[in-house]
């Protein structure tokens, strides 16, 4: 059974699409509540291994627990636990901020009454009751990844996977969003985010370093720049990423 | 079927909000129909024909009158001999019935002995075939159908549709085109687009099952295409005079199969393809050739060679077409075209099985 301290267990998890190797043998653990952030170079295998984690796609070997169940086998009930937003715009634009809500909130099954509750409370929250019947096409693309974290969270799932959530989002927009992922956090809930941004590699908990499908590295951000002896998350991307075979 | 009704309610809004594809949905059916159902036409109205009389007498003018009051005929008078050429040629008619100079007795004797020389002449235009020989049908009918009629070796009953009324052939081969290609068209793009903006991850990762999710989005469409059937029974009926002779609950029951199997080929398209265009195109474009030449439509099934016939066997709109022909048309019960519906029953599940498993293989 699992580790009630871990949320996420994998070990040797690897995907193969014919004779390419996307994600070779990746073993990791994340601890609950922790902001764990998983990054590596453009095609180094974070959607991918993202996406066995999130239950889309089945792992060619390997195992592991997503909040307790097998990622092989229990796919569908991993589903009913996780939050899930992707780096493309994930709502839809021509339902306003509150059918989308309602919405989402249905599919995970929350009732009715409770869901109104939650949407007026995450809406006050985010100061954009005011706007919650108007047509997501209408907000800027900060608010709309705003609105989509809040709608990924809005079942209250153990963990909320953010495939590159900040990707073409304004400095400071991506400031307030990188608070609402500190809230949550705080609230329990477990953060599993990958991204570019190295600046932003720093707000984690713990981080995860992937190249040519393999986990090359994975520390808390202060120790990975002491023990690359780096100034900055960046310089420590570079070291890693030198002899990298793929992406760009 | 967890959060099916919102699942519901989300498509319909989605329908809602895009009014431009719904009035095109909604008036497509109405044009084509009414197209088929008044323009393209087989049956030959209005002939022009004039006449040539070298001596006038009571006969001829009985004849001229039958003539006159025929509605398929348009009387354009009497003419010399010598403008028979010029009139033919400037199209000014497209027939014209030269009578004898005798008639009158001819005719009495062909009445007393059934027999005889000829005592008229039809000179028809015959660069349109078609309008030629149904327009020397006509006035063969019209004026020596009496003598014919009565000693003649066959008698011929034109039986369903005895004013050979093309609307009565076309109006079944049209439901079944327009149907399937509406349907087809409004579900292809309904997952498509889904994987185009992104949205069709967050579905996946959800709990929401695949089945729920291929309802959901078939059941605002399969009420659009309701009130399609709707609009389409009533201008049959009213305005093209179809007799509808069947039983109406049967006629409805086929259709609504009909109309989910086209909702479901739709979707199988929309799993497929991975741009909203491939999915049009595929829906539109490819699909309409086999549907117009090999259901029957237009074309005889019988008469299509041997090789084609299995590939038409394949086409559903041939059994739908072939069901509603024989309730609307021929109004036969039901069990005579059981065979149609059960074969149209089984696609239909066939088409939503392989749907169902192409959406899910997408899970890899």
């Amino acid at each position: 059974m699992s580790n009630t301290h871990f949320i996420i267990q994998v070990k040797n998890l690897t995907k193969q699409f014919g004779t390419f190797t996307a994600v070779d043998h990746i073993t990791f653990e994340v601890e609950r509540g922790e902001i764990f952030g998983f990054l590596g170079a453009n095609g180094a295998g974070k959607t991918t291994a993202m996406r066995m984690l999130c239950g889309l796609s089945y792992p060619t070997s390997g195992s592991g627990t997503v909040a307790g169940f097998d990622v092989v086998k229990e796919g569908e009930k991993i589903k009913r636990h996780i939050g899930y937003m992707s780096q493309r715009f994930s709502l839809y634009d021509d339902l306003t901020v509150m059918e989308n809500m309602e919405l989402f909130g249905g599919i995970y099954g929350v009732k009715s009454r409770k869901l109104k509750e939650r949407a007026t409370a995450l809406l006050q929250k985010l100061d954009f009751f005011e706007e919650r019947d108007t047509m997501v096409s209408a907000l800027p693309l900060g608010w709309k990844q705003k609105l989509a974290f809040a709608v990924a969270t809005l079942h209250r799932p153990e963990i909320v996977f953010l495939d590159e959530p900040t990707g073409g989002v304004d400095p400071i927009t991506r400031r307030q969003f990188w608070e609402m992922i500190y809230q949550a956090a705080n609230e329990g809930t477990t953060i599993f985010v990958t991204t570019h941004y190295m600046d932003e590699a720093e707000y984690c908990n713990r981080i995860s370093m992937m190249v040519d499908g393999k986990i090359k590295a994975l520390d808390t951000p202060t120790n990975l720049k002491k023990s690359f002896n780096a100034a900055s998350m960046d310089e420590v991307f570079r070291i890693l990423a030198r002899d990298a075979q793929r992406g760009d | 079927m967890i959060g099916f009704l919102k699942f519901v309610k989300k498509e319909t809004l989605h329908i809602l909000r895009d009014s431009r594809t719904m009035l095109i949905a909604l008036l497509m059916p109405v044009v084509q129909i009414l197209l088929f159902g008044f323009a393209i036409s087989t049956e030959v109205n209005n002939v022009n024909v004039a006449v040539v009389v070298p001596k006038w007498d009571e006969q001829i003018r009985q004849s001229i009158n039958k003539l006159s009051s025929n509605p398929y005929i348009t009387y354009k008078g009497a003419i010399a001999e010598h403008e028979i050429d010029r009139n033919l040629r400037s199209g000014r008619v497209d027939a014209i019935v030269v009578f004898a100079h005798d008639f009158d007795r001819l005719m009495t004797q062909w009445k007393q002995n059934g027999n005889g020389n000829a005592a008229m002449q039809f000179i028809m235009d015959a660069s349109n075939t078609n309008t030629a020989q149904a327009g020397a049908g006509y006035l063969n009918n019209i004026l020596a159908g009496e003598l014919m009629q009565s000693n003649s070796l066959v008698e011929t009953h034109m039986l369903f549709n005895p004013q050979m009324k093309s609307a009565f052939n076309f109006v079944p081969g049209i439901m079944g085109m327009i149907f399937i290609l509406i349907c087809a068209m409004l579900t292809s793009v309904a997952i498509v687009r889904e994987k185009e903006t992104g949205t069709m991850d967050v579905l996946l990762v959800s709990p929401v099952r695949p089945l729920t999710i291929i309802l959901a989005k078939m059941t605002p469409y399969f009420i659009l295409s309701c009130i399609n059937l709707t609009t389409i029974l009533l201008l049959a009926r009213f305005v093209l005079g179809i007799p509808m002779s069947g039983n109406l609950s049967s006629i409805i029951v086929v259709s609504l199969v009909y109309l989910l199997l086209s909702l479901s080929l739709g979707l199988l398209i929309s799993t497929i393809a991975k741009q909203q265009i491939v999915a049009l195109l595929i829906s539109a474009a490819v699909m309409i050739m086999p549907i117009v030449m090999l259901s029957g439509m237009m074309f005889p099934v019988e008469n299509m060679p041997a090789v084609l016939k299995p590939v038409s066997a394949i086409v559903p709109a041939r059994w739908y077409i072939d069901a509603m022909r024989k309730l609307l048309i021929q109004g036969a019960s039901f069990g005579l075209i059981l065979k149609d519906f059960l074969i149209l029953v089984g696609m239909t599940l066939a088409l939503l099985a392989i749907a169902l498993k192409n959406f899910k293989d997408k899970l890899e």
